[in-house]
């Protein structure tokens, strides 16, 4: 990269950054933590109360209509493929839609022709014959590739649902793109990193080296076209951004491009907010821009995130719960250098949901610290109470592998920004395959033969080592399966789904994890501990399949501090993660895996036959790494401390544990539980209707007044 | 030593200050209609559990309860006084914070031994929340099938011991959710010097289902929960009972 000085770099201090990509190198350079509370925070404008309200009425409509505005039909989505679109160009701050309109849904055929017309189908909006007939008989997807090279097994244990939520008919998503570099480079000197990495890069040709060579030329291609993208919307952005309503901008164009190219699984935004509080803090020091406009144009970028919309199948929704973005921002945190890397930009992401109200999206995820300032966790606690929407992740327990400059993926996979991705992997549903192990590999539902043909366990009361042993040899062969599924879809999904523009924001070397991913795990552990601690009675049919299960007596329950369910549990990730290790990872990934469903249990259980800790066929599984619902019964801390015990290094994509709380049982209001200060003021009409009713009688009709104090 | 204990909460963060690891302990002589917790009346039943397992559990949650402590609720805690002494006494030790939840009904002035045992507690109690059900004596009877004089007494004797206090009162239409009794109670705040909080709690109805389990009758079958603005109402008219006595004592 060019070794001078951008005009648009005045002011700030120079670096590693200045002479090659390195956006962390100029945040630690240049950022200023901010240890102070939120009183320097500014409502909405008039501006952003007009546009919020013209939103609303979009949204309104969006829900009368089954959830769907309006979609494309007509044109597939590309990063130029739309005109602009505004809400109200006068006064908008920060412009671009995915498409010609607010809200709708652009066409998406590259993951698969099928689903993207179904999805329209599904809404009553018929897709352009021609364009099917192109995607059909000329231009294969994604989804065609992954089934041409599926085996007959792999074809049934999906359809069996024991590997389940693929993604070889939507967009695997899970990648990050570094948006930051955009405003802080300008495209040019993007582009040119790109050529210089294109030009020495290997020149053996070998089909690695080949396939990195034609990514890199279609990474160009894509950062041409984002410039274009700029331009369409009437802004220059090969320079670097100017001032922080560009940086803003050109942030936002970079994500925008992602959104216009990928109908991505999970579209996280990645970690803005203190990059851009460097640009802030700059404007108004200048005095370029206050306080009032500095706030407005995040309102109306984190409006822009919340107008996010894909195109998607009701199973896919009915798998996510909804219609999820997971626009994942990660915010706060600590650096390496033991500075919190708060900033009133965080402040600022954050106040959007006083200022436009809460919402789910974008999911603003606080990376959390110990070493956090007290005033900022203060701001977060008291954003939680009133909007709960707000995630929390260990950023001590991160920053150990991703350093400090990662961000979350969907909802919790980190990863360092523009440095490492992810192959998303969906789940292995470890319940079903403990009553794979003892039918011998007959599917409890579809009673057929989904895995290999294993002894199937004969005896009346389960043997806990009988069934332990004949589980790790199925855990073996599901291990396996679910790998090499994966091996097809990642493969296709870069040939024919590539993220162009997603990696054109990274660097030429990224580190890749391979992301995989359990289902069922509290039911596994309760099963086990069931089978070991009770006597638990196999119910068979007519042909001696096991469909159900009595238990006589009581057992330890996985969410209750009881180590001898809780290292059950604990065993079955360790050795399913090992087994995950010994095998073959596209293009050199590193395998991980996570305990994280937060929706798709629901849909994961209704496929999922009784298991042997007593539930029964159909009932939702238990979220991420939960105990099961109503098994814990010693409060939340016993319940977490069942989930901490879950090894972090054999699950580093991540564990959730989804906790639902009533306010009420959260704590007290200060008001109630004060400092022993009991003085209070009425004024003389408020004594005047207390006095009222100072003689009444119990049985009396006498209201207590409403006093408004 | 051990104990009846119906059940133990890792996360409390209503019954007292900070995050509390609460000890349900089980028994207790009064039968408030509105108990939620019902299941906790017989004195024994459930499981024994000793100080040590109790506090040795504790131990595995410090980090979490750092701010916090332990409670011992019940049931009634104080229906099994040697056990909670010495909970109490170990805890200390331990530098824990100490928390009963008490109604007071075991206080009694003249029974010397108990009031030995209490003399004792006390140094090992950094907090009591005293649950006041009703400040009219025959209404008490009433709600709960006991009289208020020991209670209010235990309240005067905490005061004169100068034992941190937090009074709660729960407000219940058509019992105590009325002017006349919360000016009553005001006025007898007013008395005690050792009041560090007053929590006045709208009456609701999630102990119900517990009824239905046990298979007993749920005896305010026809009274409205109040909302929290009810509440607060409530303890304004409390306060101002307090404040009226305060200025003018002798009216």
């Amino acid at each position: 990269m060019n070794n001078t000085m951008q005009p648009e770099w005045n002011g700030f201090v120079e670096g590693k950054w200045s002479k090659a990509v390195n956006v962390r190198d100029f945040i630690q350079r240049n950022y200023t933590p901010y240890e102070g509370d939120d009183e320097f925070l500014v409502g909405p404008t008039q501006a952003t109360q007009n546009l919020w309200g013209q939103v609303m009425d979009l949204f309104k409509e969006e829900r009368s209509k089954d959830g769907v505005l309006d979609m494309d039909t007509k044109i597939p989505s590309t990063i130029t493929s739309h005109g602009a679109a505004y809400l109200n160009k006068d006064i908008e701050q920060i412009v671009g839609f995915q498409t010609d309109a607010p809200l709708k849904r652009a066409f998406m055929p590259f993951g698969g022709i099928r689903t993207a017309v179904t999805a329209c189908k599904s809404y009553g909006y018929e897709v352009d014959p021609e364009l099917i007939r192109i995607f059909t008989d000329y231009r294969k997807t994604h989804n065609q590739g992954v089934f041409d090279a599926y085996t007959p097994e792999m074809k049934l244990a999906r359809h069996a649902h024991i590997v389940t939520g693929l993604p070889d008919a939507y967009g695997r998503g899970r990648i990050i793109g570094d948006y930051r570099r955009v405003a802080l480079y300008g495209v040019d000197l993007l582009i040119e990193d790109k050529k210089e990495q294109l030009s020495t890069s290997l020149v053996r040709m070998t089909s690695k080296n080949i396939r990195l060579r034609e990514e890199l030329a279609e990474q160009i291609k894509a950062l041409g076209e984002l410039k274009k993208l700029g331009e369409i919307y009437g802004y220059d952005i090969s320079k670097p951004a100017k001032d922080i309503k560009e940086a803003i901008q050109w942030t936002y164009f970079g994500y925008l491009a992602a959104v216009k190219e990928q109908n991505g699984a999970a579209m996280s935004l990645g970690r803005t907010s203190t990059f851009l509080d460097i640009y802030a803090e700059r404007d108004l020091a200048s005095g370029k821009y206050t306080e009032e406009q500095v706030q407005e144009m995040v309102d109306h970028f984190i409006m822009k995130l919340r107008m996010v919309r894909f195109a998607r199948i009701p199973e896919y929704n009915a798998l996510f719960a909804g219609d999820p973005t997971w626009v994942t921002e990660a915010l706060g945190g600590v650096g390496i250098d033991g500075r919190s890397l708060v900033t009133k930009m965080s402040y600022r992401y954050l106040h959007t949901l006083d200022n436009l109200g809460t919402s789910p999206e974008p999911n603003m995820t606080v990376l959390w610290s110990t070493k956090l300032p007290k005033n900022w966790k203060n701001y977060c606690a008291e954003m939680s109470i009133k909007s709960s929407a707000i995630q929390y992740e260990n950023d001590d327990m991160m920053r150990v592998t991703h350093g400090d400059d990662y961000a979350i993926a969907c909802c919790v996979s980190s990863m360092r920004i523009g440095k490492e991705m992810q192959f998303f992997g969906a789940r292995a549903n470890l319940a079903k395959c403990l009553l794979y192990a003892i039918n011998g590999g007959v599917d409890e539902k579809l009673f057929v033969q989904v895995g290999p043909k294993y002894r199937p366990i004969t005896s009346e009361y389960l043997d806990y080592d009988e069934v332990m042993s004949r589980y790790e040899d199925m855990m073996e062969w599901l291990a396996g399966l679910y790998i090499n599924t994966l091996n097809v879809i990642h493969y296709m999904h870069d040939k024919y789904c590539y993220e162009r523009i997603q990696m054109a924001l990274h660097d030429r070397e990224v580190k890749r994890w391979f992301a995989t991913g359990i289902a069922g795990l509290s039911v596994v552990a309760d099963s086990l501990s069931a089978i070991k601690y009770a006597k638990v009675k196999a119910v068979r049919n007519e042909d001696g399949i096991v469909t159900d299960y009595e238990i006589e007596g009581d057992f330890p329950k996985y969410g209750n501090n009881d180590d001898r369910v809780d290292q059950i549990a604990v065993e079955v990730v360790k050795k399913f993660m090992n087994m995950i290790r010994k095998h073959h990872t596209y293009r050199d990934s590193i395998p991980t895996t996570s305990i994280l469903t937060i929706t798709s249990n629901v849909s994961y259980g209704k496929n999922t036959g009784s298991t042997p800790d007593g539930r029964k066929a159909g009932i939702p599984l238990a979220p991420g790494a939960n105990p099961m619902h109503g098994r814990d019964t010693n409060g939340a801390l016993a319940a977490l401390a069942s989930v901490a015990k879950l090894p972090f290094k054999d699950a580093q994509d991540g564990i959730s544990n989804t906790f639902t709380i009533l306010p009420n049982a959260l704590g007290k209001d200060s008001l109630f539980v004060g400092n022993g200060d009991f003085d209070i003021e009425l004024t003389p009409e408020q004594i005047a209707e207390i006095e009222k009713g100072a003689g009444c009688g119990p049985n009396e009709a006498c209201n207590i007044p409403n006093l408004n104090v | 030593m051990e104990g009846y204990i119906h059940s133990i909460e890792t996360f409390g963060t209503v019954d007292g200050p900070g995050i509390r690891y609460v000890v349900f302990t089980q028994g207790c002589p009064m039968r408030c209609k509105y108990c939620h917790n019902p299941d906790t009346w017989e004195p024994c039943g459930n499981e024994k559990k000793s100080t040590d397992e109790i506090l040795a559990d504790y131990e595995k949650y410090r980090p979490y309860l750092a701010d916090g402590g332990i409670t011992v609720t019940g049931g009634e805690p104080m229906m099994q006084m040697d056990f909670l002494l010495e909970l109490l006494k170990k805890a200390k030790k331990r530098k824990i914070h100490t928390c009963i939840d008490s109604a007071g009904i075991m206080f009694n002035p003249n029974n010397e031994s108990f009031m030995s045992k209490l003399n004792e507690l006390i140094k090992y109690t950094d907090l009591i929340m005293l649950d006041i059900k009703h400040i009219d004596d025959f209404e008490h009877k009433k709600l709960t099938g006991h009289s208020n004089k020991n209670i209010l007494a235990f309240a005067r004797y905490l005061s004169d011991n100068d034992v941190p206090v937090w009074i709660r009162h729960v407000t219940v239409p058509g019992i105590t959710y009325n002017t006349k009794y919360l000016l009553q109670l005001g006025e007898f705040l007013a008395e005690l010097k050792n009041v560090k909080a007053l929590d006045v709690l709208p009456y609701h109805t999630m102990g119900v289902p517990k009824y239905e389990a046990l298979g007993m009758e749920y005896p305010l079958k026809d009274v409205e929960p109040l909302d929290k603005k009810d509440a607060e109402n409530a303890r304004n008219i409390i306060l101002y009972g307090r404040q009226k006595k305060l200025n003018h004592p002798f009216e």
